[in-house]
């Protein structure tokens, strides 16, 4: 198979993209903040959000699978009539 | 740096992003029918829609310097309505002997529903009767996975289209292997929020190979950037990816994919040593 190789040492990785993501993580929590303080009942995609985070550190690889996979209708069947046009990001059976 | 840009809907974008492009490289770009934002009231309104695609926009390209390649169809979105989807695919014929025109797309499925999945099976005879390329959309979010499985399984139906003249679109982590597996296509549609961000799309690279996959900017008229091609390629260069390597992902890929349509490989030579559009 003709791979792009990765050989950036790791160090390389973190230098370039550790600003960026801590500052997603932090996006992140703030938003789960920002939720709490409003008022209003849970939610799905909530309730997806929260069910996906420990897959990040379950120390597993694959973590964007699988976190993509969490977000995701499990079912195999076509439905019996599309609701509307848009999607959600979270399946909202599934939590 | 040379590139091609798959999959652009450059009816909603402006002529000074046609020259960023071509600035950024960009030799061939080919447009797959899309939903316009609402829901169109005649197959007439497709008609003139397909007229755009074929006359118009390659003009507006060749302005600067770039091929413009064109699919057809109704898109999964506007694909309920299972009669109104059926007068519009009746118009598809007359368009696919255009110049322009490499085969049916994107077609595929929205929310995964029957209906839609009738179309998209129809969709599919179109092209085997006419030998077609097919370019498949597959649903957003949280319903992808489900519709890429029911995508290549309708695909699979077809025993007369061939999976290596199938590009399904929009493949992320969770979809890439089957759909590489299965002998299809894959194309990762770099998105600021949804889909795929150009780190990803790297990554993907460096886990599952270079073979059969291709990156596209699917710039339309929402949150969408007309350079992600480029810009992918600055993060592979960043990475230390040997520029040949690059050439073959943003050039050379869809080169070999587009090429199976005769529309494209009367013009691979040109696009392949940079020469405009005639
Ligand atoms: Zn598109």
């Amino acid at each position: 198979m003709n791979r792009l190789d990765n050989n950036q040492p790791r160090t390389h990785v973190i230098d370039r993209d550790f600003l960026e993501h801590r500052a997603k993580l932090i996006d992140l929590a703030a938003f789960l903040d920002r939720c709490e303080r409003a008022e209003g009942s849970d939610d799905f995609r909530l309730r997806a959000l929260r069910a996906a985070i420990p897959l990040l550190i379950d120390g597993q690889a694959e973590r964007a699978r699988r976190v993509l996979e969490s977000f995701s209708d499990p079912t195999n069947e076509p439905i019996a009539e599309a609701p509307g046009k848009g999607a959600s990001g979270a399946w909202e059976g599934s939590h | 740096m040379r590139y091609i840009d798959p999959h652009a809907h450059m009816v909603s974008r402006t002529t000074d992003d046609y020259e960023k492009m071509a600035l950024a490289g960009c030799r061939a770009l080919t447009e797959p029918a899309f939903w316009a934002g609402y829901d169109r009231c005649s197959a007439e309104g497709f008609r003139d829609y397909f007229n755009q695609l074929t006359a118009i926009e390659p003009a507006r390209a060749r302005t600067y310097g770039i091929h413009h390649f064109t699919w057809l169809c109704i898109n999964p979105k506007e694909a309920e309505d299972v009669g109104f989807a059926r007068e519009v695919m009746q118009v598809i014929p007359e368009f696919l002997p255009k110049d322009n025109v490499l085969g049916i797309g994107e077609i595929g499925l929205n929310k995964n529903s029957k209906n839609e999945l009738r179309v998209l099976e129809e969709h599919l005879e179109i092209a085997a009767q006419h030998q077609a390329l097919v370019l498949v959309h597959t649903p957003h979010l949280e319903d992808k996975q489900k519709g890429t499985r029911l995508i290549m399984e309708a695909v699979r139906n077809q025993p007369t289209i061939d999976p290596g003249r199938v590009l399904i679109d929009h493949v992320e982590e969770h979809t890439v292997k089957e759909v590489l597996d299965g002998g299809f296509w894959g194309g990762m549609t770099l998105y600021p929020d949804t889909k795929c961000t150009a780190k990803r799309a790297a990554d993907i690279l460096e886990t599952c190979g270079t073979e059969r996959l291709w990156m596209n900017s699917a710039c339309d008229w929402g949150p969408s950037n007309p350079l992600s091609v480029p810009t992918a390629a600055l993060e592979l260069q960043a990475r230390g990816h040997h520029p040949e390597a690059i050439d073959h992902v943003i050039f050379k890929n869809p080169m070999n994919f587009l090429r199976q349509a005769p529309a494209f490989a009367k013009r691979a030579e040109a696009i392949d040593v940079g020469h405009p559009p005639q």
